[in-house]
């Protein structure tokens, strides 16, 4: 049965769903809406876990990472400053290899102080050894928290489940809450030990030498590769039993595509109304949704566009001094292709601006005339 | 005073501290009053250098390094995921030493007060960033000298037991490694109360104190004397009891036996006295109910 919701409110059923022993969590715009409908699950007595209001995002992470080394699930959510503020927590969860599942809700980072949609909060944390998925819609949001249980589980990583802020946090969507026996048959309850055994103590977190550190750092990154075959396992087991599924890049009407366009995020579903319109006026168009960041899925990438002579990305997102991440993403995953697409960064939607499916067919058009792969971004705004 | 010694150390030998270190006398004392089922939280400080590094660790129950401002925070999930596993009869213990507590810690640890979140704090203050060679903190006090406080510090000592009390935990104490025993029965005492228990230990550093090393204990025991360092407990933020009378020792002499204090002149010790008088007075009004 379709229930109509808004993404933060799906996040907050996937918690549920899942089982979630401990969530620790600071309300910060646009994720609030979880933490409320979380504490007010946790007042009806749906969810079973312990809540803990905390005083800032930095000891949110501190308190599941903690949690997590003790052995059980669990559940955070931020945005924007929050996850600023989280930084040297969001390296301590992958470094203590805690499987803490966290919803960014993206939201621009001050200053300017502004409250609009913008990944460059999440984005710029993708050196932190985190798992990173981004979803179209609310829909994808729930479905993805659930999954990303059984992931960081099996790879003993953390992982942030994004949504766009306003966009799918906000928006009321027709949305299909699995059952929670269908959930309880694809996620097992919480079986990974405490890390503190009284009958055998150990150091956690140790003083190490310069050689353990790399040996440690090279292990965490190879157990990042390794999360790819376990993503796509997951995803197909969990299509199997509740029917829908997504995987970490999603390629439409690229075969024969002259022009590729590149989307994360709910943008994509406007992308996929311009892609169609395009096609209808005889341009040949794909497009190429990327929803894993972290591990990134360049084999994917590279099977998807090995044939398809332009790239356009559409980025809500900005590294200053260089171009938009995915566009620069997608730059190094092309480069070991023979043959190169000329690939164009379009910067666009920067803090929620609009973007419509015009303007899109505008960037695919402007990309099909350029001569070279760009070295700076093209900004797209309606001024 | 003897310490029951058959009792089991949950300390081992081999700390990597500075011989005569206080901070190490200190938390041996704090796990041997815990004893076996306690998960301790460590963060950068001297305390973590004590541990030892990896493969060695000093530490006989589990132990977690955590990161410098999160002390609290870390035992308030550990304790809590702990109550969803049924395994509350495990005691999980902070150490964190005064920067960590009363400065960049501050926050963190209010928040986790104010949840009462179950779990014990202990301050291991030694007065300023000795790890990190000899910083002055706000806990450093007046006067004393410091690598970034060559001429004596200007600010006062933060009172951080009012802070502490404003929150109004179960339990919250004082103590102080030349009185091992009044320090354990509050460990012990902590342990049994549900809820954040908070217990500020004088924890001298030989080395930042500049001061021999024989001297940790006794030098304790004339910050407690004195009445620079009254021993007492609160109990809910406006119970306060005296757990040991003070014989009243001019502060001179707690002062004379640390090079840190070296460049007073006679002016700011009768300064200092006067401070300590007052303080011990207000202290007294506090214990009879007055706050
Ligand atoms: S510097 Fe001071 S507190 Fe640190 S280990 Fe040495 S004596 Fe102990």
């Amino acid at each position: 049965m379709k229930e109509l919701l808004t993404g933060n409110y799906a996040v907050a059923e996937a918690v549920r769903l899942a089982r979630v022993q401990l969530v620790a969590a600071y309300p910060i715009t646009p994720q609030t809406p979880i933490y409320e409908k979380l504490s007010e699950m946790e007042m009806e007595g749906k969810l079973k876990g312990i809540m803990m209001r905390m005083e800032s995002e930095h000891s949110a992470m501190a308190a599941v990472v903690a949690a997590s080394l003790t052995g059980v699930r669990t559940f955070t959510a931020t945005a924007s400053q929050g996850i600023a503020l989280m930084h040297e927590m969001l390296h301590f969860a992958s470094g203590n290899r805690v499987p803490v599942v966290m919803c960014n809700v993206n939201r621009v980072i001050a200053i300017p102080w502004a409250f609009g949609s913008d990944q460059s909060d999440s984005l710029s944390q993708r050196d932190t050894g985190w798992l990173q998925f981004y979803c179209e819609d609310a829909q994808e949001a729930c479905d993805t928290v659930i999954q990303a249980y059984r992931i960081a589980e099996q790879i003993l990583l953390p992982i942030m489940v994004c949504i766009d802020g306003f966009f799918t946090s906000h928006f009321l969507e027709p949305i299909e809450i699995p059952d929670q026996a269908s959930i309880d048959a694809f996620l097992p309850p919480f079986s990974l030990p405490s890390r503190f055994d009284i009958h055998n103590p150990a150091f956690i977190a140790n003083v190490i030498n310069a050689d353990h550190y790399m040996q440690y750092r090279q292990r965490t990154f190879e157990d990042m590769e390794k999360a790819k075959p376990v993503i796509k396992e997951v995803n197909r087991e969990y299509e199997e039993i509740i029917g829908r599924g997504y995987n970490m890049i999603e390629a439409v009407n690229t075969d024969d595509a002259e022009i590729v366009l590149v989307t994360s995020g709910a943008m994509t579903s406007t992308a996929r109304m311009a892609i169609q319109s395009l096609r209808d006026k005889g341009y040949k168009a794909g497009l190429l949704k990327m929803k894993a960041f972290r591990p990134f899925p360049t084999e994917e990438v590279q099977e998807a566009l090995k044939n398809v002579p332009r790239v356009a990305v559409l980025d809500r997102n900005i590294s200053i001094g260089k171009e938009g991440i995915w566009c620069q993403e997608l730059k190094a995953a092309l480069y070991p292709l023979e043959r190169r697409p000329l690939i164009t960064g379009y910067i666009a939607g920067i803090c929620g601006a609009d973007v419509s499916p015009d303007m899109i067919e505008g960037m695919v058009i402007d990309s099909l005339q350029r001569k070279e792969t760009g070295e700076l971004p093209v900004w797209v705004r309606r001024d | 005073m003897v310490i029951e010694q058959t009792e089991k150390e949950y300390m081992r030998s081999g700390h990597m501290g500075c011989p005569g270190c206080g901070v190490a006398s200190t938390m041996r004392l704090v796990l041997k009053a815990l004893g076996e089922k306690t998960i301790v939280v460590i963060i950068p400080s001297c305390a973590a250098v004590i541990s030892g590094a990896y493969p060695n660790s000093v530490m006989d129950v589990p132990s977690f390094h955590s990161a410098f401002e999160i002390a609290a925070p870390t035992a308030a999930g550990i304790a809590n995921a702990l109550k969803m596993r049924g395994e509350e009869d495990t005691t999980v213990l902070a150490f964190a030493g005064d920067g960590g507590t009363f400065d960049i810690g501050l926050q963190s640890l209010s928040g986790a007060a104010d949840r009462n979140d179950n779990f014990i704090y202990v301050c291991l203050d030694n007065e300023a960033y000795m790890n990190t060679g000899i910083q002055s903190s706000s806990a450093t006090p007046e006067n004393a000298w410091t690598m970034t406080t060559p001429a004596g510090r200007q600010g006062k000592k933060k009172q951080f037991m009012q802070i502490i009390a404003a929150h109004r935990i179960p339990y919250a104490a004082t103590a102080a490694m030349g009185y091992p025993l009044d320090l354990m029965e509050k460990v012990k005492k902590a342990k049994d109360i549900k809820g954040t228990k908070f217990i500020h230990t004088l924890a001298p550093c030989p080395t930042g104190w500049r001061m021999p090393e024989d001297l940790t204990a006794k030098s304790t025991m004339l910050a407690v004397e004195t009445k620079l360092f009254p021993l007492y407990e609160i109990i809910d933020g406006t119970q306060y009891r005296i757990t040991h009378e003070p014989q009243g020792l001019p502060v001179e002499e707690y002062l004379k036996i640390q090079g840190r204090y070296r460049q007073l002149n006679e002016g700011q010790i009768q300064q200092m006295q006067k401070e300590v008088d007052e303080s011990w007075e207000k202290l007294i009004t506090k214990t009879k109910g007055c706050i």
